[in-house]
């Protein structure tokens, strides 16, 4: 598959500015077969927001966040990342992909190359940047997620939470506007997750815009700007952290609270 | 024995792969009677016969195992031929068979099992007889000899199986390689070329070399069309010899013991990494 490299305009509408969304969902419906797994998401995410995700197992909070960078295609409504639509057959993958980037569960670090290589391969082969500049770059990177000494370990090396930090600094690497967070503790030891969690706080704090799909409830009361909580496909509730922990609207809200706190 | 200090409640300990063995071809006791046993079989059908005459089987294998080696090199040339051609074709058609293309997929999956179901010997049969014997090309003659067609024909089978295992590694490799991949923007080339395909030689070189070895033992089929290689000089010094009874088993043992000489360690290589790469 051929990836346009030139940067046509990607609004239609005009350009995007910061003060309009960064992300902005509108009436998404997806489905696997028969099963609905997003029955209508609309949301906004501004520029330098940190927005958690919860809900219970099921409830389509991995396929929501994988649909904002494509690797989901939706069926109906609206997805735009910086003005541009996803859910456009014409989308320019690369373009969107350069903007949002994106840590797994499961890391999913290439286990055939070097930490340092896997943060520096998508500059230097998809962004066909300057290879002494990437390489400086992914020092950095490392240093800034505490990995230094670690550049040439392989994967199988690596801890859990070593190796997502790896994964965090590799999806740095291409400089995105926008993090989008599956699950990245929900793989780890107990131990380990702390310094992954730290990782991302140090990120918040320089002003990225975050999507954090999470059960560390913790973690999202601290961090996040605004909660959602999803289920069966819908978002039921969201509201800023306090008061969507502490005095919960709704019933489901309550009930999923209550068994995880 | 260590001692352990006895605790009155069970400890699950960890599971701890054990480490790999480093790759030494162990001969232990069985493998000295299975060679010695072999030297027997010569041996002994040659003393039965020992008479004043008639030389001993010994004799007559070390006469001719000039002849008959450079037969087994030719046999280990076609194997290695087929084995080459094979795996470039197979590698093709196996990215062929997890390509998107509806169409080629289906007929690269067509053939792969047309050639990988049918007997090596039919398909030999058919690359002898299908095959013409040269080509013209702007002029100049190319010939193609009968070994030459008993490579491709050897190659066919090859091609289907390395296309399979090509396809089967592929699969067998996380979805998340591809998602991650996808996420930073790699194109498809790129994410089969330098992410998945890297990680799948490890895990098809142990079938890669067993596919082999049966390539190899496989080629003493081509003699049934009439290619000189080790098993039609085995049958021709058996003739020149006037055909002796008592030299029958000696001297095809030599053949066998040539491929075992050659196959075994082979084999014992793709045991270890096995074990090494714990696929």
């Amino acid at each position: 598959m051929m990836q346009p490299t030139t940067k046509a305009d990607p609004t239609p509408g005009g350009l995007w500015t910061p003060d309009k969304p960064l992300i902005q969902l509108t009436d998404v419906h997806k489905s696997f077969g028969a099963f609905e797994v997003l029955r209508g998401i609309s949301f906004d995410v501004m520029k330098g927001e940190v927005v958690c995700i919860i809900g219970p197992s099921g409830s389509g909070k991995s396929t929501l966040i994988r649909c904002i960078n494509a690797l989901v295609p939706i069926d109906a409504g609206s997805i735009q990342v910086e003005g541009q639509e996803v859910h456009d057959p014409k989308l320019d993958k690369l373009a969107l992909r350069r903007k949002v980037g994106m840590v797994f569960q499961q890391y999913n670090l290439f286990p055939h190359r070097t930490a340092l290589q896997n943060v520096m391969m998508a500059p230097v082969h998809v962004l066909r940047q300057d290879r002494d500049e990437v390489e400086q770059r992914a020092h950095a990177l490392l240093k800034k997620v505490r990995l230094s000494g670690k550049e040439n370990a392989y994967p199988g090396e690596l801890s859990g939470g070593q190796q997502q930090r790896v994964a965090i600094a590799r999806a740095l690497a291409m400089r995105p506007d926008v993090m989008l967070f599956d699950e990245v503790t929900a793989a780890l030891d107990p131990e380990t997750v702390k310094e992954v969690l730290i990782t991302i706080r140090e990120l918040v704090e320089e002003g990225m815009t975050c999507m954090l799909v999470t059960h560390e409830m913790g973690f999202a009361r601290e961090i996040a700007d605004q909660v959602y909580f999803t289920d069966r496909g819908v978002i039921v509730e969201h509201g800023a952290p306090d008061e969507f922990f502490s005095a919960p609207k709704d019933e489901r809200t309550q009930a999923f609270l209550s068994q995880i706190l | 024995m260590t001692e352990r200090p006895s605790v009155p409640f069970a400890v699950l300990h960890p599971y701890r792969r054990p480490e790999p063995r480093p790759f030494r071809l162990r001969l232990r006791l069985i493998h000295g009677v299975g060679i010695a046993g072999a030297v027997a079989l010569i041996g002994g059908a040659a003393f039965a016969q020992g008479g004043t005459s008639t030389r001993s089987a010994f004799e007559v294998i070390l006469q001719w195992s000039p002849l008959l080696l450079s037969g087994f090199l030719f046999n280990i040339t076609i194997s290695v031929l087929a084995m080459l051609l094979g795996t470039i074709a197979g590698i093709a058609l196996g990215l062929v068979l997890i390509g998107h293309n509806p169409v080629t997929r289906w007929t690269g999956w067509v053939f792969t099992q047309f050639f990988r179901n049918s007997p090596w010997l039919v398909l030999l049969f058919f690359a002898m007889f299908l095959i013409p014997y040269e080509f013209r090309v702007a002029g100049t003659t190319i010939p193609f000899p009968d070994w030459i067609k008993a490579v491709i024909g050897f190659s066919l089978p090859v091609m289907a199986n390395v296309a399979e295992l090509v396809r089967g590694a592929v699969r067998s490799l996380p979805s998340g390689q591809w998602e991650a991949a996808e996420s930073l923007a790699f194109s498809r080339r790129q994410t089969l070329w330098m992410i998945i395909l890297p990680q799948c030689v490890k895990r098809m070189l142990p079938p890669w070399m067993n596919l082999y070895s049966l390539v190899t033992m496989a080629t003493v089929q081509a003699s049934i069309v009439g290619v000189t290689e080790m098993l039609t000089l085995t049958s021709q010094v058996h003739a020149a010899e006037g055909g002796r009874p008592d030299l029958l088993a000696p001297l095809y043992g030599f053949a066998m013991l040539c491929f075992f000489l050659y196959c075994y360690p082979i084999e014992r290589f793709t045991l270890y990494l096995e074990r090494r790469f714990k696929v």
